[in-house]
């Protein structure tokens, strides 16, 4: 009888290797210089964009030109305050502000929201808490971080955190909730308990939403650690927000907005380049990007 | 080899063969008390050492059920489970890590064994050959076919050194080639192993082409209710007479069950 002869175990290997071979295209890669251009140009064109209707409004003379410059001029200011070291001294002292605010926020929103995540008595007790924590407004909390700490940098730090851990808490709250119940299943399946279950899969397996989180808790200790510079000054230090309030005052409105490009362009440049990249790097290992995007 | 062989027999002489897995009267009640389902009747079951046992059921028979208590991840509600070592189970969806590659996910079971960092890059290497998949290693999950994801799960599962292996409808959401590929590669690897295999499914025709023996499950409440010892030669066929006159007979004794059903209220 045909039917009883079986595949030997060498044609059966012929044949899963041929099956595999064909359920594996292999698709070719964009070219590197392909792929940063794609990237790169729409970007380009929005900021091309952006300028040329901000020098529209200029044109139009709706306020006289030193008290809304065009961009040449900011531009211009712009280069030679880097050049001379101003802008760079103050950006400097704003950036060491806001790694260590964020680095702290990121402690402490990473703890609460892991404990937070996987205890139901937690979840009822503080869950709330935390979004709304991170519904207030930062700048509210100034009044009391002043009373607090005095006119320093602790009281800056204070809001920071304040702004950056309850959006980190929740991000990684937000990806523990969104894990899959089968990678649990196959977790303990294959033996992890207690800690080893949170090494090996829940911390990995919450990452997607756990980065979601640490960009949004950047955004929120930018913005809370720009308020706190203006509000807050300490004096002979220069910094970002110090340079806002002082060229204000001192009517340099070219200089004022100079600074503003520098907030925005530091913004921009951590979210894409650092978090971006993080997100896009994990996004590209749990295959969910489109093959075809 | 041979020396451990003989130890092993030396102990087991003392005591009667132990069962791979030995299910006693077990129930498992879902719902709140008074207006509950049963989801598992009385279930009583045991299993051979290095036996394949293949159970079939309609909907609502508790398979997965039974599998998750036998696995340890669910507690029954009355009964006795003892079942030799830790089982590994294969899910229908592999349940493999998207973060990590083939070899890592094989790796992972090695390392939550505790076995050194030393062996264990040999032994993924081993694993993979042994489902065939070297080679494919260094890809993640989303990266291989469905078929390669359960043969990375089975060489997972294999990993962990376990006696029985537990499969929830494992090749049910592959495609008839595939699937046709891994009946065969199952049954090389178990009969290469020696491995106790407790396998789902609904399709009667896979349960007769793998099994020693089918079991009929009941629905609602999930009762052992047939069973069909299958003494085809192997290694079989699926296309085969003696696979198909089989399945017949399974499915029609499936199909008295779900009949029982017809006037079931929607209650």
């Amino acid at each position: 009888m045909p039917t009883t002869t079986h595949p030997e175990t060498s044609t059966l290997d012929v044949e899963l290797a041929g099956l595999d071979n064909l359920d594996v295209p292999i698709a070719p890669a964009p070219s590197r210089a392909r792929r940063v251009w794609s990237a790169a140009w729409p970007k380009l064109a929005a900021v091309a964009l952006f300028v040329f209707a901000w020098q529209a409004v200029v044109w139009l003379r709706l306020k006289p030109d030193y008290i809304l410059p065009g961009p040449v001029k900011v531009f211009r200011e712009f280069f030679r305050e880097i050049g001379d070291g101003v802008l760079l001294r103050a950006a400097g002292n704003t950036m060491e502000r806001a790694a260590i605010g964020y680095g702290i926020a990121l402690l402490v929103g990473s703890v609460v929201g892991l404990s937070v995540a996987r205890s139901k008595v937690l979840r009822t007790a503080v869950g709330s808490m935390i979004t709304g924590l991170q519904t207030m407004p930062t700048i509210a909390w100034f009044p009391l971080a002043i009373v607090l700490f005095g006119l320093n940098e602790s009281a800056i730090l204070f809001v920071v955190i304040l702004g950056a851990a309850p959006a980190i808490a929740n991000g990684i709250i937000a990806g523990v909730d969104h894990i899959p119940p089968l990678l649990l299943r196959a977790g303990r399946v294959l033996g992890a308990r207690g800690l080893s279950t949170y090494r090996y899969v829940i911390i990995p397996a919450s990452l997607p939403g756990y980065v979601a989180g640490l960009k949004q808790g950047w955004a929120f200790a930018w913005r809370s650690l720009l308020a706190g510079e203006l509000l807050v000054i300490i004096a002979k230090k220069p910094s970002l927000g110090v340079r806002l309030s002082f060229t204000q005052q001192n009517s340099d409105y070219v200089a004022m907005v100079a600074t503003m490009v520098m907030v925005f362009l530091l913004g921009v440049v951590i979210d894409s380049l650092f978090f971006g990249r993080l997100e896009r790097t994990i996004r590209h290992r749990w295959g969910l990007v489109d093959a075809a995007g | 080899m041979t020396d451990t062989a003989v130890s092993t027999e030396e102990v087991e002489g003392a005591a009667p063969v132990p069962k791979a897995v030995d299910i006693r009267g077990v129930s498992k009640v879902y719902g709140p008390a008074g207006d509950h389902t049963f989801a598992l009747d009385r279930i009583t079951l045991d299993v051979d050492e290095g036996e394949f046992v293949c159970l079939v059921g309609a909907s609502g028979c508790g398979k997965t059920t039974l599998l998750n208590l036998v696995a340890g991840l669910d507690k029954p509600g009355a009964g006795e489970i003892t079942v030799e070592g830790r089982p590994a189970l294969l899910f229908q969806d592999a349940g493999l890590f998207p973060w990590l590659t083939a070899e890592k996910n094989i790796e992972l079971a090695l390392r939550l064994r505790k076995v050194p960092r030393a062996e264990r890059s040999k032994r993924v290497e081993e694993l993979l050959q042994t489902v065939r998949l070297d080679g494919f290693g260094d890809r993640r999950p989303h990266e291989l076919s469905g078929g390669m994801r359960q043969r990375v799960a089975l060489a997972r599962a294999l990993a962990q050194e376990t006696q029985v292996l537990l499969m929830d409808e494992p090749f049910g959401a592959l495609d008839a080639i595939t699937r046709d590929l891994l009946h065969d590669e199952i049954e090389r690897v178990w009969t290469e192993t020696g491995i106790t295999v407790v396998f789902v499914t609904h399709n009667v025709r896979e349960a007769v082409r793998l099994g020693d023996r089918v079991l009929v499950l009941s629905s609602r409440p999930g009762r052992v209710v047939a069973e069909f010892p299958v003494d085809i030669a192997r290694p079989r066929r699926l296309e085969s007479p003696e696979v198909a006159s089989t399945a017949a007979e399974v499915t029609e004794r499936l199909r008295k069950e779900v009949r029982r059903h017809a006037d079931d209220d929607a209650s």
